[in-house]
């Protein structure tokens, strides 16, 4: 994606004009440039109209419209005629005894997601790049990546109809052990688990997939030297394999944290229960919850907004660790 | 992924030999646990209500029966929520595939003035959102509340899918074609009607089934925008029946058998309901799962 944001070679010279010779050609300033483009190539610039005034509409006008979240908002005056009140729905909302519960909740999801899965694709893809072309590879790519197809809703049911206390298999398989029943979504203390790794065992296969292109594009020469040196499989995967996949590693890591806080609604508002909500409640839901459910817009906003802020501040900070050690990162 | 040549021009030592068992166990048991719920659910939907009441059902039907099947495909709540869904996946489909198309060809062609502050533009709202309250207040304005269209506009347009598109085009179609085409008189339009997007058929499947399968499988949208039941997707539908556990229709019973019987059918109903509705994603799955990986991966290839 860095290519997006391409830097346009012309030095940073701080007096353009003076600095260059003379005797070259001028070339035609930039508004000529884009003059003729428009005149030449006008049907291109129709095409974009529609579908800039999508972004317009449905990302750029709620971007402005989150100014509510400093107002208090009248369905009547609309966002921009209500009347203002500063940052009284942040502090109210940083004062609330559920603040930091909602805080320390999302964060330690999310931490606990990205940890837990973030090594395990890793490891199936290298594990699957070890074995040789067969069924049995295909076999297992395919059933491990048919998940990530699968709904949320469908997840959530799956999981809560195999931890059932009375039909599910879980509480059969660990009653062979003389475990007694547990009531996996009644325990707040479950629901991280049960939200990690049912994460985990529904996108695994697919995050393996992105690996595996990236072992696949690994120089054959250098396994092949590996070899003749005498490296075993393990010394080659750590010396070979892991540097080379290391890149996008960084890129799925920095991903993973910058998304977490923005995507993390659905599974959780399913997999929520008035038992658990001690664990379970976290920003996006309390979000949902105050705005549409209790109409209260301004406070959901104030809510919505500081976690955008956050999100991106996390994506921003994560970014400039990964390139400070690798030399990777999202954007150069 | 290409085998690795030269496997077998230098012997295996012990130490890989055991490595490599070890490789396989790893595997395998990454294919069970994979695999054992998704059979598990399979073989309960087939099952007897009693049996899967009993819990008796591990990985193969018992008593097999397609009762829950036919009541399933009988109720209205649920077929009515079939066609929905289809109605949303088919014609988001086609829009959002339409418009990502419209914006990925002139941000792919150098000519097009401003295409790096647009990409820029784009590029932000995917680090940035105002919100879920602040959209809402758009849709609501628009009067799409309670509409179908509120279902397929907000969300047209993903900008990972319009860089893959901008990607493909750039990569496949070189300035030399589009020269030659003006040479011989035509318009940008029709360069990308007769031209670009017949060469671009693998990229618009794969842009195509992304959308498709969003759609099909998204229900936030519908659970903040929907409020008459008639318009459910199947995946709210799914929401109240499998997880609020609601049940789908009134049934008005009498006796004690009949309520138990009911009771150990909706049981049995979650089952058939998981399968009927992962069944559309699931069937097309293996012949788009390679499209896919290859759409990943255009869009990953820094451009």
């Amino acid at each position: 994606m860095s290519g997006t944001i391409e830097v346009s070679p012309a030095p940073p010279a701080p007096v353009r004009e003076p600095a260059r010779p003379p005797a070259r050609i001028p070339r035609p300033g930039r508004w000529t440039e884009a003059r003729r483009s428009f005149r030449r190539h006008w049907q291109l610039y129709l095409l974009v109209v529609v579908p800039l005034a999508y972004f317009v509409i449905f990302k750029y006008i709620p971007i402005s419209n989150a100014v509510i979240a400093f107002k208090d908002y009248s369905p009547v005056k609309g966002p921009w005629g209500s009347d203002w009140v500063g940052f009284k729905n942040f502090d109210l909302f940083f004062h609330n005894p559920v603040f930091w519960t909602l805080l320390k909740n999302t964060f330690i999801l999310a931490v606990y997601l990205v940890l837990a899965s973030f090594p395990i694709p890793i490891v199936l893809a290298i594990a699957l790049n070890e074995i040789r072309q067969g069924v049995f590879k295909k076999t297992v790519q395919l059933v491990t990546y048919a998940p990530y197809f699968i709904s949320t809703v469908v997840v959530v049911s799956m999981t809560l109809l195999v931890l059932s206390p009375r039909l599910g298999f879980v509480n059969d398989a660990i009653g062979l052990f003389g475990i007694p029943e547990v009531d996996f979504l009644g325990d707040p203390n479950y629901f991280r688990h049960i939200y990690v790794w049912s994460d985990v065992w529904q996108t695994t296969g697919y995050s393996a997939v992105i690996y595996l292109a990236a072992l696949s594009g690994i120089d054959p020469a250098l396994h092949e030297s590996a070899k003749i040196d005498g490296a075993s499989r393990l010394q080659r995967i750590r010396n070979v394999d892991i540097p080379g996949i290391m890149p996008t590693a960084v890129i799925i890591l920095v991903l993973g944290v910058g998304n977490i806080m923005s995507i993390g609604f659905e599974k959780a508002f399913l997999l929520q229960n008035p038992l658990n909500q001690s664990q379970s409640e976290i920003i996006a839901t309390y979000v949902y919850k105050t705005g549409l459910l209790n109409a209260d817009f301004s406070m959901a906003t104030a809510v919505g907004l500081f976690n955008s802020v956050l999100n991106l501040f996390l994506l921003v900070a994560v970014n400039f660790v990964a390139k400070r050690i690798t030399g990777n990162g999202l954007w150069s | 992924m290409t085998r690795r040549s030269g496997d077998t021009t230098i012997a295996e030592t012990r130490g890989d030999q055991i490595f490599l068992v070890g490789i396989k166990v790893m595997l395998w048991i990454a294919l069970i646990v994979v695999a054992v719920p998704l059979i598990y659910i399979v073989a309960n939907s087939f099952s007897s209500a009693s049996a899967v009441s009993a819990g008796r059902v591990l990985l193969w039907p018992v008593e097999p029966s397609i009762r829950a099947y036919k009541e399933a495909f009988s109720d209205p709540l649920i077929m009515k929520g079939y066609l929905n869904s289809f109605i949303y996946a088919i014609g988001g489909t086609l829009i959002s595939v339409t418009l990502t198309i419209a914006i990925a060809y002139p941000l792919s062609r150098k000519t097009f003035f401003g295409r790096n502050l647009i990409m820029s533009a784009l590029v932000f709202t995917m680090l940035f959102s105002g919100g879920l309250i602040p959209t809402y207040l758009v849709v609501q304005n628009l009067g799409m509340l309670n509409t179908r269209w509120a279902m397929v506009i907000p969300s047209a347009i993903g900008v990972w899918q319009v860089i893959i598109a901008r990607t493909f085009f750039r990569s496949t179609i070189p300035d030399e074609l589009y020269e030659a085409a003006t040479i011989d008189g035509a318009s940008d339009l029709r360069f990308l009607w007769s031209i670009v997007l017949p060469l671009s058929k693998p990229v618009i499947a794969v842009i195509a089934l992304m959308y498709a399968i969003y759609q099909w499988n998204s229900y936030f949208d519908a659970l903040v925008y929907l409020k008459d039941p008639s318009l459910y997707p199947l995946q709210i539908v799914l929401r109240n029946v499998l997880i609020l556990n609601s049940g789908t229709g009134s049934t008005t019973t009498t006796s004690l058998a009949q309520q138990l019987e009911q009771q150990q059918l909706a049981n049995v109903l979650k089952y058939a309901l998981i399968v009927i509705s992962s069944l559309p994603v699931l069937v097309i799955y293996p012949f788009v799962a390679r499209h896919f990986t290859k759409g990943v991966m255009v869009g990953a290839v820094k451009g």
